[in-house]
């Protein structure tokens, strides 16, 4: 070992990380640091009195009481006792990236040698009149669910705001249960920040099977009611009645200690590809950190539970003395009803769309997008087959002849480029 | 208490005491077994928790799902035993299952 490698190992015993947030990144970093090497102290400070746990059940299985929330738990308690990980439950209020301490809301301070800011993101809030009545919800954590959870005895019309995919899961959720479900969306269509149109139709078509009424390029000015909710008031003067009112528009990323501390923030909290804070031995990842992203040329700040992991095994990495970074094809997924959508790679900036199975019927399809001929991205309904090979045609930037990619009967093995120069590991299929 | 034995690609042994029923998947990160990932927390979405039974325990875990299958089959490293070890529950019946990880998880 050289001198500098001895201190690093000695480092690595005696100090202490500090984790800011207690999500998917940071359950992530607890097992990465502890693979990583890192054998000092790991404290995770979480708001939730809980251990981190699993989000994307929330507006499916646990909306449903399908799930409690000990089966949702990321890591079991067992876990963190093994790995020596300290958990506590506690608002940050501040940080003082000079002194090296966090200020927690009673006014305690804690040092620290190494901190991670896994701060996450909120739902951003429907400011209308009417937005505080009861029965109106927006859908983050575990305790919103809960408060859904007991409005639902007596719900009988529901109203999700927003179309995008945390609506249109609730609103899948809603209709298992019986509930009449309406979906409000400002835009001509849903999910159109994020898909093709094809891909919008399709869902369109599966959610008014199932039973919701569909209200597209829609304005609400008000929510009414008598203490409860009782309607949606649109633009255009119409009235729809409603007992519960979900919210999902989004998401704002909680960059504000940071930012206060002087830490560089663009969006999210600015990282480089390592997952380095602008601010000395600071780390950020998940929701609330904005990464530049070598396929697109441009910082961007994901929502998504593979992000939040990808970029934790970056800051474990970088933290234990080893560069490893973020750079894993983004990739999303989305439950409801049966359609299991994985999507591979981000759409932005497409030229044009392959299909794969037909938008007009079914319950499954691909949806491929390409940029100068080589696919950049792929929304697969229930096709995971696709999703896979997309996952290995994108990192290929394979250009796929489009006639053979649309057709059903080709072995899509057979499209990809298996010479051991451009294939990412020997091929011993 | 069962033993599941974990070899990782390079050779390197994990032997994983546990008394849970759960999935494979579970056991192996909540004993910070590295090279399962388990990413998507078990819906068979991410694919990074593939692993090859062994052949005098593939009998016994038994095949996999016709998803799997679709995941599965785009591997460079699948074979005849590959499975998503989140689709594999182990009961502590199933004391001394050994389980081979892949170089990659894709």
């Amino acid at each position: 070992m050289s001198p500098g490698e001895r201190s690093a190992a000695a480092a690595m015993n005696s100090s202490r990380v500090v984790i800011v947030g207690a999500g998917h990144a940071s359950a992530q970093l607890c097992a990465s640091l502890r693979q990583e090497g890192w054998a000092g102290e790991i404290l995770l400070i979480g708001d939730e009195p809980c251990l981190p746990y699993q989000r994307p059940p929330l507006s499916k299985t646990f909306l449903a009481g399908e799930s409690a929330l000990d089966e949702l738990l990321i890591r079991k308690p067992d876990f963190y006792d093994k790995q020596a990980i300290t958990l506590r439950c506690a608002r940050v209020r501040s940080l003082d990236p000079e002194a090296r301490e966090i200020r927690l809301g009673h006014g305690e301070t804690l040092a620290y040698d190494k901190l991670v800011l896994c701060l996450g993101a909120r739902p951003r809030r429907l400011v209308l009149p009417g937005a505080e009545l009861a029965g109106v919800h927006h859908l983050r954590d575990a305790a919103d669910i809960e408060a859904i959870r007991a409005d639902l005895p007596a719900a009988r019309r529901a109203v999700i705001v927003g179309g995008g995919y945390i609506g249109l899961e609730t609103a899948a959720s809603l209709r298992n249960l019986g509930v009449a479900v309406t979906v409000l969306e400002a835009a001509d269509r849903v999910l159109q920040r994020v898909t093709a149109p094809e891909v919008s139709t399709f869902y369109e078509r599966v959610h008014r099977e199932e039973g919701v009424e569909l209200r597209l390029g829609v304005g609400i000015t008000a929510l009414e009611g008598d203490g409860r909710v009782s309607g949606v008031r649109l633009a255009d003067g119409d009235l729809v009645a409603a007992d519960l009112v979900i919210v999902g528009i989004g998401v704002v990323p909680n960059v504000e200690i940071a930012d206060r501390a002087g830490v560089s923030v663009e969006d999210g909290i600015v990282i480089d590809s390592c997952g380095r804070t602008s601010a000395p031995d600071i780390y950020a990842a998940g929701d609330c950190a904005s990464y530049f992203d070598r396929r697109q040329g441009r910082r961007l700040r994901l929502e998504s539970v593979p992000n939040a992991v990808e970029q934790a095994k970056s800051v474990a990495a970088a933290i234990c003395g080893r560069e490893k970074e973020i750079a894993a094809l983004p990739w999303f997924w989305s439950d409801q009803y049966d359609l299991k959508l994985q999507i591979a790679g981000l759409s932005t900036g497409y030229e044009e769309v392959v299909l794969r199975g037909d938008p007009a019927t079914g319950r499954d399809l691909a949806c491929f997008y390409l940029a100068r001929g080589r696919i950049i991205a792929a929304d697969c309904v229930n096709r995971p087959h696709e999703f896979m090979f997309s996952k290995r045609a994108i990192a290929q930037e394979l250009a796929p002849d489009k006639e053979l990619l649309t057709d059903l009967t080709t072995d899509l093995r057979s499209l990809l480029d298996r010479s051991p120069s451009r294939a990412p590991r020997a091929d011993r299929s | 208490m069962a033993t599941v034995t974990f070899v990782e690609h390079d050779g390197t042994v994990h032997q994983v005491d546990h008394d849970e029923d759960g999935s494979l998947m579970e056991i192996a990160t909540n004993h910070a077994v590295p090279g399962i990932e388990g990413d998507c927390g078990g819906e068979a979405a991410c694919g990074t928790c593939h692993v090859i039974v062994t052949d005098e325990w593939a009998g016994t875990v038994g095949p996999r799902t016709g998803r799997e299958q679709q995941m599965l089959e785009m591997s460079p490293e699948c074979e005849a035993n590959s499975r998503l070890a989140c689709q594999v529950a182990v009961s502590s019946a199933m004391d001394g299952l050994k389980v081979r990880l892949p170089e990659f998880q894709m």
